[in-house]
């Protein structure tokens, strides 16, 4: 076991996948010698070279577009997005090319590329440094949407990404980056929850809590808290978005009869609302409430000096909790 | 930057001394519309009558394709059909440039590519049907699929040329990928961000644009306000203009560039000069846009009549082999009529396929579902 930061643990975790497999790649902006503005990729040039961690161009549709020729070619490419709001001049790369190749070519071609992003506010950032856009890839056949919550799971992650032989649009909370764990460098994946697996990170009788990203940790905060008020909230760390892991979802709910989602992305056609369905359909009998989502809100980011009212807190988690025990 | 029309480059800074191999606005010609064999100082090309009757057979299947994927769209056979009337040498010419283990990324419309690269053509029927998206293996032609989003695929081109690299593949028997586009595709931000990355990796990928002057609708002068073939001048490498209704002449350029590439001297912006004979799918119009008389000039330079009167004149092939190629042309106009329509649907489940790599919850429970509500109907039907 190591301590380890967020971000160093995603670094360990693509060091490990590189060692593991020569065609693995990391490409991006300001990956190599500066190891990228979250560090991330930190010393991976120096020891791995330029050509399997490259500093590209800038320009996101190029990073993704190459990638995917490289994905042709038989590499596993790893593109670091820098920030959220970037990631749309690639969009078309990632929807209509990346997404659509297995099935184009009726399954002869694989595009095993992963695509890192931090993504999520709370670090007093300008606009389009704050985003959340993870449904846009959710809503998208083809593609796995995934997102890690802690050190531990996010070293695990990256590498079953980069394992997975379909694409990976991946979700770093980049305001977690600097958050640290143990971290089990030793372990091996074989026995780690697989990707597309949920975890029950707090286990609860009265109401099903929902996040993923930075409101992991956030959601399990306000489970310690809640159990002032005799609440025993059962925090699932939902981990992958696309496909979801309503198993474990539906699991949880039908004991618990509550449920709510939190997340930071803007609530109207998100995450919550597709999960709501969902559980709805699966849980109607056993659910006592309508399940609640604590979200953004269906505005744009707001500027940073209001950004901790329109993130979803401790206080806004036991507020979506209350409300689910009023009906 | 001070460029004229005939490519002189002015007093700019030229580190790579590209001004020095700048090309031409006169396009590289080895045939003329007339079928006379022409000698170019930088393109000397020796082709056996063989060869050539080989490339004017290429020529003529090609546009037999063509004109019976047409018929087919006509009657209703074909959802859309992209022509590639007009653009016969520019495709033949520039494939037959292609080493088997070199990889090409077509548009939509680039039939001649696929029949050079061995693709059977029905397939590309099963995407202009509607039974596929595509659905060859790439690998096993050296030919991407079809890309349909205008530009993409110069980047994956670009990207599968830097896995050469990294694979230790270029240098003397090395590899290469080429990627087609058209005019207006060199107006996507993905075909300059490909230019980009081509250039500062070196890769070895060469960019064959076919002006064919219509981006649908729009002529050139939409697109561009220098010749498409000096815009490589800006991205740091050569940029040449050929005519693209000569075979031999695309043939000797792209070969050129093709082993530049391999070599690990990099890419080379190609512009085949060239006319889209006919409308721009079959669900177009191009009399809304374009002039009756300019097609005819075009007609005088068409690609497969200079080469069959270069071949007549020069007594290279007899009339039995004009006859024979027009039987064959026959032949695989047949065949290919015949396998559009004994062409089966897809059965419907198959929309379950080929979206990931292994077993997804959420699509095996709609594919279930789906089957149980499809059986439903079978069991009503029993049921009377």
């Amino acid at each position: 076991m190591t301590t380890l930061t967020l971000s160093r643990a995603l670094g360990e975790g693509l060091r490990k996948a590189m060692e593991n497999d020569p065609k693995v790649l990391i490409m991006g902006e300001d990956v190599g010698k500066l190891g990228g503005v979250f560090r991330v990729t930190d010393g991976l040039q120096k020891d791995f070279g330029e050509a399997r961690v490259v500093d590209t161009p800038l320009a996101e549709s190029g990073i993704v577009g190459t990638a995917i020729g490289l994905a042709l070619r038989g590499y596993r490419p790893v593109c670091e997005i820098q920030f959220d709001g970037f990631v749309y001049p690639a969009f078309d790369q990632i929807v209509s090319q990346l997404a659509h190749m297995r099935l184009r070519s009726l399954g002869t071609v694989s595009l095993p590329v992963v695509i890192r992003i931090p993504f999520g506010g709370g670090i007093g950032a300008v606009e389009h440094h704050s985003e959340s856009p993870e449904a846009l890839f959710a809503h998208t056949p083809g593609l796995r949407v995934v997102a890690c919550g802690d050190p531990a799971d996010a070293y695990v992650m990256i590498q079953q990404a980069i394992s997975s032989d379909d694409p990976v649009i991946f979700f770093e909370p980049k305001r977690r980056y600097w958050d640290k764990t143990d971290v089990d460098t030793a372990g091996g994946l074989a026995s780690a929850t697989p990707l597309h697996k949920a975890r029950t990170l707090v286990s609860g009788t009265d109401v099903t809590v929902l996040a993923y990203g930075p409101m992991v940790r956030t959601c399990a905060e306000a489970a310690v808290a809640a159990t002032a008020d005799g609440r025993s909230l059962e925090v699932i760390d939902l981990r992958s978005l696309a496909p979801l892991d309503t198993e474990t979802i539906v699991a949880s709910v039908r004991r618990t009869g509550r449920c709510v989602v939190v997340h930071e992305a803007v609530s109207s056609g998100g995450l919550g609302a597709e999960i709501a369905a969902r559980v709805t359909e699966e849980c109607f009998y056993q659910l006592e409430a309508p399940v609640l989502r604590v979200c953004g809100y269906s505005t744009p980011y707001p500027p940073s000096r209001i950004e901790e009212h329109y993130l979803p807190d401790l206080d806004r988690v036991l507020d979506g909790v209350d409300r689910t025990f009023a009906y | 930057m001070a460029v004229n029309a005939q490519g002189a480059v002015g007093a700019v800074p030229d580190p790579l001394g590209l001004a020095g191999r700048a090309g031409s606005a006169v396009p590289i010609q080895l045939l003329t519309p007339e079928g006379e064999r022409v000698e170019h100082p930088d393109y000397p090309l020796e082709v056996s009558a063989g060869e050539l009757q080989a490339l004017y057979r290429d020529l003529v299947l090609v546009r037999r394709i063509d004109f019976e994927a047409i018929a087919l769209q006509r009657q209703g056979e074909l959802g859309i059909w992209a022509s590639l009337l007009g653009q016969e040498a520019a495709q033949v010419g520039s494939a037959r440039a292609l080493s088997p283990r070199d990889m090409a990324f077509p548009t939509y419309r680039e039939h001649g590519v696929a029949w050079c690269r061995g693709l059977d053509p029905a397939k590309l029927l099963e995407l202009f049907r509607g039974v596929s998206h595509g659905g060859w293996d790439p690998k096993a032609h050296g030919l991407h699929l079809y890309t349909i989003v205008i530009g993409c695929q110069a980047l994956h081109a670009t990207g599968y040329a830097m896995g050469i690299q990294r694979d230790g593949a270029v240098g003397e028997d090395g590899e290469a990928a080429i990627a087609y586009f058209g005019d207006g595709a060199t107006s996507q931000g993905d075909v300059n961000e490909a230019f980009i990355w081509a250039s500062v990796t070196n890769a070895p990928v060469v960019f064959f644009c076919q002006n064919n002057q219509w981006a649908i609708s729009e002529p050139l002068e939409r697109q561009s306000r220098v010749p498409l073939y000096q815009r490589a001048y800006g991205f740091g490498f050569p940029g040449i203009r050929v005519d693209g209704n000569d075979v031999l002449a695309c043939l000797a350029v792209t070969r050129q560039a093709m082993q530049a590439a391999r070599e690990g001297q990099g890419p080379t912006l190609i512009e085949a000069f060239t006319y889209r004979m006919g409308a721009h799918t079959t669900t177009d119009d191009p009399t809304r846009y374009r002039l009756a008389a300019e097609l005819e000039s075009w007609k005088l330079k068409d690609p497969v009549e200079r080469v069959k009167a270069y071949l007549i004149r020069s007594q290279l092939a007899e009339k039995a082999f004009f006859e024979a190629i027009d039987a064959e042309a026959n032949e695989l106009g047949t065949r290919l009529r015949r396998s559009c329509l004994e062409m089966p649907d897809p059965e419907p489940l198959a929309i379950f396929e080929n979206v990931y790599a292994g077993p997804n919850a959420l699509i095996d429970a709609e594919r279930e579902q789906f089957a149980a509500y499809l059986d439903s109907f079978v069991s009503q039907e029993i049921a009377r």
